[in-house]
């Protein structure tokens, strides 16, 4: 075992286990600072595979913003411990947490070859077309991403950001509703 | 009646709304200041002008003959908003002949400088012009009884201040004159 | 496993680190002196003077010189800071509470780590940039690592459990998510053009920002508007005046650090100050053209050490103007309300920052067709 492998070891119980205690803490704040160590550690794991820009977009978007927009809506809330209404929400929640443990399992089986699929498929991206002239290896710089990102994922980027735009748009309308009709005058 | 005038406010122009310009006219101006003479004085070298009438910590002060003015009538005493002096009462020692017409003069004063507020009324007060507020504004100690100035310690911070009446020398002329009183 | 040249190596590395946490935090101590003189001098005031080291203060003429410049005062304020009683209120969260400082620290020690100050010329006649680790994606680091130092205030204002510094830490979040957005926009025509097709330079990358600037224009001059939006940006990521929300001593007391005294609070302040030294190394890199000389004039001093030490204390003495011009600007404007602080952010400068990637976008298109 090298000093990587003790550093996976390291940041991989610190990403699960931060992800494990952002669950069972009962204080929002704590368990969103849990998240942002989770997130970072992974940011970590990241560093270790050398997909630097990969890291540095963990930790610029999830633990810079994400998680600064999160704790600014807790701690604007004034969420407590047992905040919010448990009981309602519980069938949902439970239901979702299902469904995504689900949609996980079936994703790893996937992926990690022993379900019926491919192995991966990263060695599509190997093989990408050759940029002017020059071939791009499968690497991790940024000039891969772009290129992957704008020739290969081009529809899903779009469809991601469509869902984005989706979200804003409803957001703002959900809250410029309670403002004209009732509630607040 | 006046007739009230709204002033219509000029709506800002491009370069005024960007604010740019005005911060840094602003920025100018805390520049241009830097350069300009300081007006610091560096205390405990530099001490500042003192105007005449300034209102510093109380004090007896004895007449150009190095006479005690104060009779301890105990005005001040009384008027003393804080009760900061204490006054013992005592008399003018006799065989005195300059001042034994006098008949009384303290026999201890204090006034407790932790709780005078330099109000000034004892100045204001006596009869004797004895005591003044003059142009000593610091003072010091470590302990509660060094704040207490006593008898000793008032006159040595007032000194002597000139006199226009010498009272009670008038008034022994006058006696010695046969009209007293 | 233990290699003696690795060993070595990590040792340089940590000595550097040392060495560049040394130089930074004693800048960020000295600035904390020019904030105190320069505000003196701009009020007719002379600033702290008093300070002495036995030694240093009985040389004739240079002690009294550099005590008249109060030299020894940051000295003395830390270790005021040190000795100070450590009090914790009873009502915070303590575990949190004591979190804080550290976070707030860490992030802003962290972001030099990809700062070049400069270049040393190899006897083969390559340059090696100066700094710790040389990213790719240095300016993005910076960034992301930077906007982690909001956690700190954060942190402060929730575990004080006081209505004061909870004011601060929430204002500090939402204005760090608002001017986090512009301050990132406004890089983007940075990258553009300094990764121009064919020269292989990476416009991320912290070295080839500041080597297209030499004998060229500086990107100020070529962005304007980019380096604006940026420097209005990175006060308001500092917490500089006039966007000192989150401490804004009229309304907030202290603001996050309301709760905190002795060397949790000395931590704070010089958390900020550092911040303040880092973004300002960063606006020299990016648009005053780092250790290069002047605009559109080569570097005059040789390429040999001599030019590497030249070149550094050019380096050194832009970013000392830019901490001098954070300064100078918080003496002179008075803080905006919160509400214009938002407003500014998402009305004014964000629309702004799209506006100029977009005419960078296609300028730098027109620039780069193929001239056949
Ligand atoms: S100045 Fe006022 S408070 Fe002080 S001793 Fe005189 S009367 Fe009392
Ligand atoms: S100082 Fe003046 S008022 Fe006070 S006891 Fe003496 S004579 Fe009377």
């Amino acid at each position: 075992m090298n000093a990587v492998d003790l550093l996976f070891y390291f940041f991989a119980t610190l990403s699960v286990g931060g992800g494990l205690l952002m669950i069972i803490s009962r204080h929002p704040v704590p368990a969103a600072l849990f998240m942002i160590i989770s997130l970072v550690s992974v940011a970590a794991l990241f560093v270790l595979l050398e997909a630097f820009f990969l890291a540095i977009l963990q930790v610029l978007v999830y633990a810079g913003a994400v998680m600064v927009l999160f704790l600014f809506i807790i701690m604007l809330m004034d969420v407590g411990p047992d905040g919010g209404k448990v009981s309602r929400i519980k069938l949902i929640s439970g239901l979702a947490g299902c469904l995504s443990f689900g949609i996980l399992v079936v994703l790893l089986l996937q992926f990690s070859g022993i379900g019926n699929a491919e192995p991966g498929n990263w060695q599509e991206i190997q093989n990408t077309e050759p940029v002017n002239g020059d071939s791009l290896l499968f690497s991790t710089s940024m000039k891969n991403f772009g290129y992957g990102l704008f020739t290969k994922y081009m529809l899903p980027i779009q469809v991601a950001g469509f869902l984005l735009l989706a979200s804003m748009v409803g957001v703002i309308v959900l809250s410029k509703k309670s403002i004209t009709s009732g509630g607040i005058k | 009646m006046a007739k009230t005038v709204v002033l219509q406010r000029k709506p800002l122009s491009l370069s005024e709304r960007t604010y740019l310009p005005q911060i840094v006219t602003g920025l100018k101006t805390t520049f241009s200041n830097m350069f300009k003479e300081k007006v610091t004085l560096q205390y405990p070298e530099e001490k500042p002008i003192i105007p005449k009438n300034y209102r510093g910590v109380p004090t007896l002060v004895k007449d150009p003959n190095g006479r005690e003015k104060c009779v301890s009538c105990q005005l001040c005493e009384f008027v003393c908003p804080p009760k900061a002096i204490r006054i013992t009462p005592g008399s003018v020692p006799e065989g005195d002949e300059e001042r034994e017409h006098v008949e009384k003069a303290p026999q201890e004063f204090e006034i407790n400088m932790l709780r005078c507020i330099y109000c000034g009324y004892c100045q204001e007060v006596c009869p004797e012009e004895a005591i003044y507020l003059q142009d000593e504004y610091s003072s010091s100690g470590y302990t509660r009884e060094e704040m207490i100035n006593n008898k000793e310690k008032l006159y040595e911070l007032g000194g002597t201040l000139p006199d226009s009446h010498y009272k009670w020398d008038q008034k022994k002329t006058a006696e010695d004159q046969g009209n007293g009183h | 496993m233990f290699d003696f040249d690795m060993l070595l190596m990590v040792g340089l590395k940590f000595l550097f680190a040392l060495l560049m946490i040394g130089a930074v935090m004693t800048m960020a101590g000295y600035s904390v002196l020019a904030e105190r003189k320069v505000s003196a001098w701009m009020q007719g005031r002379v600033g702290p003077n008093r300070t002495v080291l036995p030694m240093i203060g009985h040389i004739p003429f240079v002690g009294k010189f550099l005590q008249g410049l109060g030299m020894f005062q940051p000295l003395a304020d830390g270790l005021k800071f040190l000795f100070k009683e450590e009090m914790i209120p009873g009502h915070v969260n303590k575990f949190y509470y004591n979190l804080a400082p550290i976070v707030a620290l860490v992030p802003a020690l962290t972001t030099m780590t990809v700062l070049p100050f400069g270049e040393f010329f190899a006897e083969d006649g390559r340059t090696i940039p100066l700094m710790l680790a040389n990213l790719e994606v240095g300016i993005l680091f910076v960034l992301a690592v930077s906007s982690l130092g909001v956690y700190g205030i954060v942190l402060a204002g929730w575990s004080s459990n006081s209505k004061y510094p909870f004011l601060g830490g929430i204002r500090s979040s939402a204005q760090m998510i608002s001017y986090e957005l512009a301050m990132g926009l406004s890089l983007l025509p940075i990258f553009l053009w300094v990764s121009e097709p064919g020269t292989g330079a990476l416009g991320l990358s912290l070295v080839d920002i500041v080597n297209s600037q030499n004998d060229r224009a500086w990107l100020l001059l070529v962005q304007p508007l980019s380096a604006l939006i940026f420097l209005i940006a990175l006060f308001a990521e500092t917490n500089r005046l006039p966007f000192d929300m989150p401490e804004s001593e009229t309304d907030l007391v202290g603001g996050f650090h309301t709760e905190y005294g002795g060397f949790k609070f000395g931590i704070f302040f010089v958390a900020e100050y550092a911040h303040i030294v880092v973004g300002s190394a960063i606006f020299t890199i990016i648009f005053l053209g780092g250790w290069h000389f002047l605009p559109w004039i080569a570097d005059p001093w040789p390429a040999t050490w001599v030019g590497t030490l030249l070149g550094i204390g050019w380096f050194l003495a832009k970013t000392i103007f830019l901490i001098f011009f954070f300064i100078w600007v918080r003496w002179t404007i008075p803080r905006f309300r919160y509400d214009q602080v938002m407003n500014l952010g998402w009305t004014k400068l964000l629309p702004l920052a799209l506006i100029n990637l977009i005419f960078y976008v296609l300028l730098v298109t027109w620039l780069d067709q193929p001239t056949t």
